[in-house]
């Protein structure tokens, strides 16, 4: 058992700073299980978002020594514990109090990406006829939690602040899935390239680094869709050669 | 505040890069010593002039596609890597991952992940000049036809002039031979990862079912672009590396030992 220092953001959207705890860190222990050891012991006030402690709810997000991760999979054993260890809200969203902040810009972004728009049904019976591999690059993207560690991550977001034009890498996940879906025949294209920011990207795969899923965003999600961008508004070529390329929804 | 060693990756991608530009940039003014017998340096190819003046009389003459330096060349200096190497430059200035690796370590935009930014303006690839990097796949076609000039030269590093008669058609291997075979094995092995290419290939459809040959081919460019950025580092570095092997040899420095 060792005594390990903590240093914990604590105040509202007004102000606030670190202040240092001090708890008995076990073996096995994460992250959260301090911060809850905290709580109960020396700091009954302190606020922090979580649920299910399995990496699955997203909603344990918070900056650890500076960079995003879920408290609930973030080990100690895994960090230096001679030095004390930073434990602060997402700094791209503004702060509610101490370890929480306010993510409902994200809910606002996501309804206005247009939604699922599928193709007339194959059957009868109202349902469709698809194979595996077409679904399987979109699968990929449907393993999101929406913890947005991405989004804090993201410099365009958490920097410049650029949340009225860039809806960050998480939507274009999200519009990634929506966009590749053997099924829908949507355009989301030129939205992605004028309201959505899809040019502030500059491919940095810092979101690509932070995500508790694994999912490829830069390559397999924000990279294709540059280039369906590419594709529709900066290459002559590739459009004078998809001219008998059939209508979405029509293969 | 981050308290890892985040500053090492920039670091590092700044000191090579900047070695590899200015290194690339000396090679190419240099106009001398980038043929070894049937060996071509690939930052002259392909040759489509001889230096002419270099000094080294017939060096290259072999390589050259319409002789030497032409009489209407009016510009001071002439190089003919000058002529041809804005575009391999411009496939890895326009690359998606060199993009993300040199505004980190040049621009500091960010300096790394989570790691704060020395300004507050920031126009992205949103808007002039950096919307420009969309060319990216016209660069690609171009480097596509690069790695068969190489691969051409590559073959030419079979075939030595063992009798001194000025025809280059003895079969041999050398180190040099290795080292220009290699060097086409990693540039395709980069831009073949290309994710241009990638979404060219196969990576536009939303039906992969429909096109099985398609689909194989975007299988392939996938896997290669899964190490994009080992592929890219490699061949970078080994490109630059058969420079300086040719023109050691040329220069007589080092000896290219042959196999048989």
């Amino acid at each position: 058992m060792t005594q390990v220092k903590f240093k914990i953001w604590r105040g509202d959207k007004e102000s606030g700073e670190f202040k240092e705890y001090q708890t008995e860190v076990t073996e096995g222990m994460v992250v959260l299980d301090a911060i809850h050891q905290i709580q109960a012991e020396s700091a009954n006030d302190l606020a922090c978002r979580w649920n299910c402690k399995a990496g699955k709810c997203g909603s344990c997000s918070a900056e650890i020594n500076g960079m995003p991760k879920l408290m609930c999979m973030t080990r100690l054993s895994d960090m230096n514990l001679e030095d004390p260890i930073s434990v602060e809200p997402m700094r791209a969203f503004p702060i509610m109090k101490d370890l929480v902040s306010d993510v409902s810009w994200n809910y606002r972004v996501k309804e206005k990406i247009k939604p699922f728009k599928p193709r007339k049904p194959d059957n009868a019976d109202g349902s469709w006829n698809m194979q595996q591999k077409d679904v399987e690059r979109v699968q990929e993207f449907r393993k999101c939690i929406e913890c947005f560690l991405c989004q804090d991550v993201c410099h365009v977001l958490r920097d410049h602040e650029k949340h009225e034009e860039f809806i960050g890498p998480r939507f274009f996940v999200y519009s990634a899935a929506l966009e590749m879906h053997p099924l829908d025949t949507e355009d989301r294209v030129p939205d992605l390239k004028k309201s959505q920011g899809i040019g502030y990207c500059n491919i940095t795969k810092c979101c690509t680094k932070v995500c508790p899923e694994h999912i490829t965003i830069t390559d397999n999600a924000i990279i294709p869709l540059k280039e369906r961008v590419v594709d529709e508004f900066y290459d002559p070529l590739t459009k004078l050669f998809r001219i008998f390329k059939p209508k979405r929804g029509d293969d | 505040m981050r308290q890892d060693h985040w500053w090492v990756v920039p670091l590092v991608v700044f000191l090579v890069l900047s070695a590899f530009v200015v290194y690339a940039t000396w090679a190419a003014f240099q106009n001398q010593h980038y043929v070894y017998e049937n060996y071509l340096s690939p930052f002259y190819s392909p040759l489509l002039f001889n230096g002419g003046d270099t000094g080294v009389p017939g060096d290259g003459h072999q390589h050259s596609w319409f002789g030497d330096k032409p009489s209407w060349w009016i510009l001071p200096f002439f190089s003919p890597a000058l002529l041809i190497l804005p575009f391999p430059a411009g496939f890895r200035m326009t690359c998606y991952y060199y993009r993300g690796a040199y505004y980190k370590a040049f621009w500091a935009d960010p300096p790394s992940c989570s790691v704060g930014e020395p300004r507050k303006h920031y126009w992205g690839e949103h808007s002039l000049p950096l919307i420009l990097q969309n060319i990216h796949r016209y660069f690609l076609y171009f480097a596509i036809i690069f790695l068969f000039l190489l691969a051409y030269d590559a073959y030419c590093g079979f075939f030595f002039d063992n009798d001194r008669d000025g025809e280059f058609t003895d079969f041999g291997i050398g180190v040099g031979t290795f080292v220009l075979c290699m060097n086409v094995f990693l540039l395709s092995g980069y831009t073949l990862g290309c994710h241009s290419l990638r979404h060219l290939i196969g990576g536009w459809m939303d039906k992969f079912s429909n096109a099985p040959i398609r689909t194989k081919c975007y299988d392939c460019v996938s896997c290669l672009n899964r190490k994009h950025m080992v592929w890219a580092w490699c061949s970078l570095l080994w490109v630059a590396f058969a420079d300086v092997y040719v023109r050691l040899c040329s220069m007589g420095i080092w000896t290219d030992f042959r196999l048989f």
